[in-house]
């Protein structure tokens, strides 16, 4: 179902509106994205809080906020995943934030968590780059080698399929307690979309222009670095947003058995086991490693927007 | 007048072939992979026998097997037990998530404001790596109760499933649009007859994604607690007790299980959506 | 031998002075057809002519109203444009046939029927008998990627026509395919014109093609898109390949093809002969 549509016609689309001449684009648009971004922020936060109005613990703060006000209210639902425990007011999650990591230490836990973040991102950052040239590496083997994709292919598929979990304490004992350890689990992880992404993104280029290389006489290298490489970019940015989050699952997942004491992983289990009796700090941990998976994912972006300045993304990894 | 007769289209490639030539094909097409399986596991199992691989638990594959065998359904761990109740937490969760996802993909797809509200929070639950908020989810639905690790299914295939189904409802053909403007159609007819079918293959692209997701997630899940019956448990309790042999049965089980449930959704595939490109065999 | 339309009692399309201009951030971009007046009479086949940027595609869509115009005004069956898409008045066919891949040849003849709330009965016989009409009935249970591009084009006008509307819009149709299948496919669509009685509204990009087709033929230009001439062709129906051989079918080629000259439309002389190589290749849009 392909057409060319007439560049002169706009059509009138209503509500499904894609076309770039739709009002509230541009310079606009990108205020109203913001403000929107916080709304929905807002809108998490309140949903929280209501959420636990009708059916968390009773809510009991004297004297809120220092007003002098009062604060009861008896919740006419029980929901167990709204109690205390289960979510804690997100304020307290803020609270445990700035209060010390432990109790005879002055850092806080907001500034312990970041060091963790940076901690876990950079064993991230390697296992991105590693896996990201083991997949181009690949990618380019196998689109250059009809016989070699279809021999390993479904083993870089089923690949996938094993739980890295389960390979992380073996990881661990072959390669020791260190950062050697995470780094591979966290290429692991990321290999696998540029694999794919790069494998379709090395053969989109038209047929034709393939063609006319060879009526050059090019050599495969020329082909590939003059054509395919260049073509391949926006498949490659696509799959390294994905890789990014996936490198940072990667490395979290590895500093357990790999016994890293600085990093996201640790704190994460630590505070698991804490959890009765400071649940918020289990949830200040979560936030932070949702913030590092943003973080990163908005790195790749901005590199993406720089790397395809004027070109259009692809639109399937 | 009459005009010239039909015009057939064969759809590229050699004409019609014998069902055996075709077979033949197929299996030559698959040799490599073959290949290389065998010649892994056997390269696998003569280096285990005459090499002494002290820092690697790796037991040969006939050792792998014989685990596989005796602990089937008997002993401390039996595997086809464990596999089955992991397997039906994989399909709880990615029903869930699969469900959710379209119902936001839906709402999303039709209000613009929607959509720019919730697609940074999807974005945002997808970059929460699941080993943050598996041990969340034991907490709070029960360490024993399956439920909880179909949550952490249905968070981590959530995210797939809604990406996908909008561009599934939104991106369509806008010659296509333009004609069901021409009937004067209304947006719900619109939806119902033109989006809906446009997104199918973008749905089947999420729960292709979504088998070997779900699979992973409902073990890494139970790496966090659960009951002992379940493949994530086997593969901690038997590791603890050093017996790497079961281990590695455990993990080639859950391997072939996730392969075996994208080759079953592959299979629906192409009965739902027979009419796609890629189900009938050209390459997308 | 030119002449002008005047507006008559039986006009079915009846446009009045109409602009269309696009504009982005209030600032205008293009005017893309300027100071229209044109009227088609009912049984009437006109076919739009123009090179690229004369507005001769927008005119259409302004018709079929899935554009509004800026100023001037539509009226179709004595409708506002609005109206009569509401009404159902017309079909259209585009340049690709546009058919659902996921709906074999019969339910996407369908489709539009099913929008308009046709019974099941009535929408299996139209189905059927407008796939007859075009000669396809053998096809009902296929489905479209197994078809031929010109046998998806027939699909598409089945579709057009299935809910018997006066008037049939097609944009360069048969520009994407081959000079043979083309002229064949002309063929079909007299064929089919004689058959209903339906006034149809053709745009065109091949000088032949307007020729062979039309009872008049409008001759556009661009920047901005006007109508410069109005072409009557006088030769006889039933027309046939022999049509295609008589002195008459190249004079009236030549005579189209010095208004478009005029009109500004390909000042230098390779300039019509390159569009005609374009329209070989399978048209450009």
């Amino acid at each position: 179902m392909s057409t060319a549509v007439p560049a002169e016609a706009t059509p009138r689309l209503g509500r499904f509106r894609r076309s770039p001449d739709s009002v509230g684009a541009g310079r606009l648009g990108r205020s109203r994205r913001f403000v929107l971004l916080g709304a929905a922020f807002a809108f998490v936060l309140v949903a929280w809080e209501a959420v636990k109005w009708l059916g968390g613990v009773p809510w009991r703060f004297p004297n809120a906020l220092g007003l002098g006000v009062d604060v009861f209210h008896d919740p006419p639902f029980r929901w167990p995943f709204a109690s205390d425990l289960n979510l804690p007011h997100w304020w307290e999650i803020l609270g445990a934030l700035a209060a010390p990591v432990q109790r005879n230490q002055e850092a806080s836990l907001a500034e312990f968590l970041f060091g963790a973040a940076l901690y876990t991102w950079r064993e991230a950052g390697i296992g991105f780059v590693v896996g990201a040239l083991l997949g181009l590496t690949l990618a380019t083997v196998f689109v250059h080698s009809g016989l070699l994709e279809r021999a390993f292919v479904p083993y870089v598929v089923a690949s996938q399929t094993i739980p890295i979990l389960a390979l992380a304490p073996m990881i661990v004992l072959a390669f020791g307690q260190s950062v050697i350890s995470v780094v591979i689990i966290a290429t692991y992880l990321t290999f696998f979309p540029v694999t794919i992404a790069m494998i379709r993104g090395l053969r989109s280029p038209d047929p034709r222009a393939l063609e006319l290389m060879r009526s050059y006489a090019a050599s495969r290298w020329a082909v590939y670095r003059k054509v395919r490489l260049p073509a391949s970019i926006p498949y490659l940015f696509t799959a390294l947003k994905i890789a990014a989050t996936a490198s940072i699952v990667g490395a979290i997942i590895g500093e357990g058995p790999g016994g890293i004491p600085n990093g996201l992983g640790i704190a994460i289990i630590n505070f698991n086991t804490q959890y009765i009796t400071a649940p918020e700090k289990l949830w200040a941990a979560i936030l932070a490693s949702a913030l590092l998976g943003i973080a990163f994912f908005a790195l790749v972006r901005v590199a993406e927007l720089v790397a395809l300045r004027g070109r259009p993304a692809a639109t399937e990894g | 007048m009459t005009t010239a007769l039909a015009e057939r289209r064969v759809p590229g490639g050699p004409p019609r072939e014998s069902r055996v030539a075709r077979w033949v094909g197929r299996a030559w097409f698959y040799l490599p992979a073959v290949v290389v399986f065998v010649g892994t596991i056997a390269l696998w199992e003569i280096v285990v026998r005459n090499v002494q691989i002290r820092a690697f638990p790796l037991p040969a594959p006939t050792q792998i097997a014989d685990a596989l065998q005796q602990n089937w359904s008997a002993g401390r761990w039996p595997l086809s037990k464990a596999a089955t109740a992991t397997l039906f937490e994989a399909i709880g969760g990615l029903a869930i998530g699969t469900t959710a996802g379209i119902g936001v993909a839906f709402v999303t797809a039709r209000f613009t404001t929607a959509r720019e509200l919730l697609l940074p929070l999807s974005i945002g639950a997808g970059a929460v790596p699941i080993i943050a908020f598996a041990p969340l989810m034991n907490n709070w639905f029960g360490v024993l109760n399956p439920l909880s690790k179909m949550m952490i299914v249905a968070v981590l295939v959530f995210f797939p499933v809604v990406i996908n189904m909008i561009r599934g409802l939104t991106q369509v053909d806008p010659a296509a649009l333009e004609l069901m403007r021409s009937y004067a159609s209304s947006e719900w007819a619109i939806l119902r007859k033109l989006r809906v079918p446009n997104a199918l293959p973008y749905f089947f692209t999420a729960l292709k994604v979504g088998t070997t997701l779900s699979l992973i997630g409902a073990i890494v899940g139970e790496y966090f607690g659960g009951s002992s019956e379940v493949l994530g448990r086997v593969i901690v309790q038997s590791a603890s007790a050093l017996r790497f042999d079961v281990t590695w049965a455990a993990i080639v089980l859950s391997a072939a299980t996730g392969i075996v449930f994208y080759l079953a959704v592959v299979a629906i595939e192409r009965l739902v959506i027979p009419w796609h490109a890629s189900v009938r065999g050209h390459e997308p | 031998m030119t002449s002008e339309a005047s507006p008559t009692p039986d006009s079915v399309v009846r446009i009045a002075g109409l602009d269309k201009v696009f504009s982005r951030d209030g600032r205008v971009v293009t005017t893309a057809l300027q100071g229209i007046d044109l009227h088609i009479r009912r049984g009437e086949f006109v076919s739009l002519i123009g090179p690229s940027g004369c507005g001769k595609s927008t005119l259409l869509r302004l018709i079929g109203d899935l554009t509004e115009p800026t100023s001037g005004t539509v009226t179709i069956n004595g409708k506002p444009a609005p109206q009569a898409r509401r009404d159902r008045d017309y079909g259209m066919v585009f340049q690709a046939p546009v058919l659902f891949d996921w709906r074999t040849v019969e339910d996407n003849v369908k489709l539009p029927l099913e929008l308009m709330g046709y019974d099941r009965r009535r929408r299996e016989a139209r189905a059927h008998e407008m796939l007859e009409l075009v000669e396809l009935g053998e096809f009902l249970h296929h489905h479209p990627y197994q078809l031929s591009g010109g046998m998806q084009q027939r699909v598409a006008i089945a579709r057009a026509l299935a809910f018997e509307p006066s008037i049939l819009l097609m944009d360069e149709p048969f520009g994407a395919l081959d000079e043979m299948t083309r002229e064949r496919m002309n063929q079909e669509v007299l064929r089919i014109w004689e058959r209903t009685g339906i006034t149809v509204v053709f745009v065109t990009h091949s000088i032949p093609e307007a020729v062979f087709l039309s009872s008049r033929v409008v001759v556009m230009s661009a920047r901005p898109g006007r109508i410069t001439d109005v072409i009557e062709i006088d030769l006889p129906r039933p027309r046939d390949v022999e049509t295609r051989e008589q002195p008459r079918y190249f004079e009236r080629i030549t005579d189209v093809r010095e208004a478009l000259r005029r009109g500004g439309g390909g000042s230098e002389p390779g300039d019509i002969a390159s569009s005609d190589r374009a329209m070989a290749e399978g048209g450009i849009g």
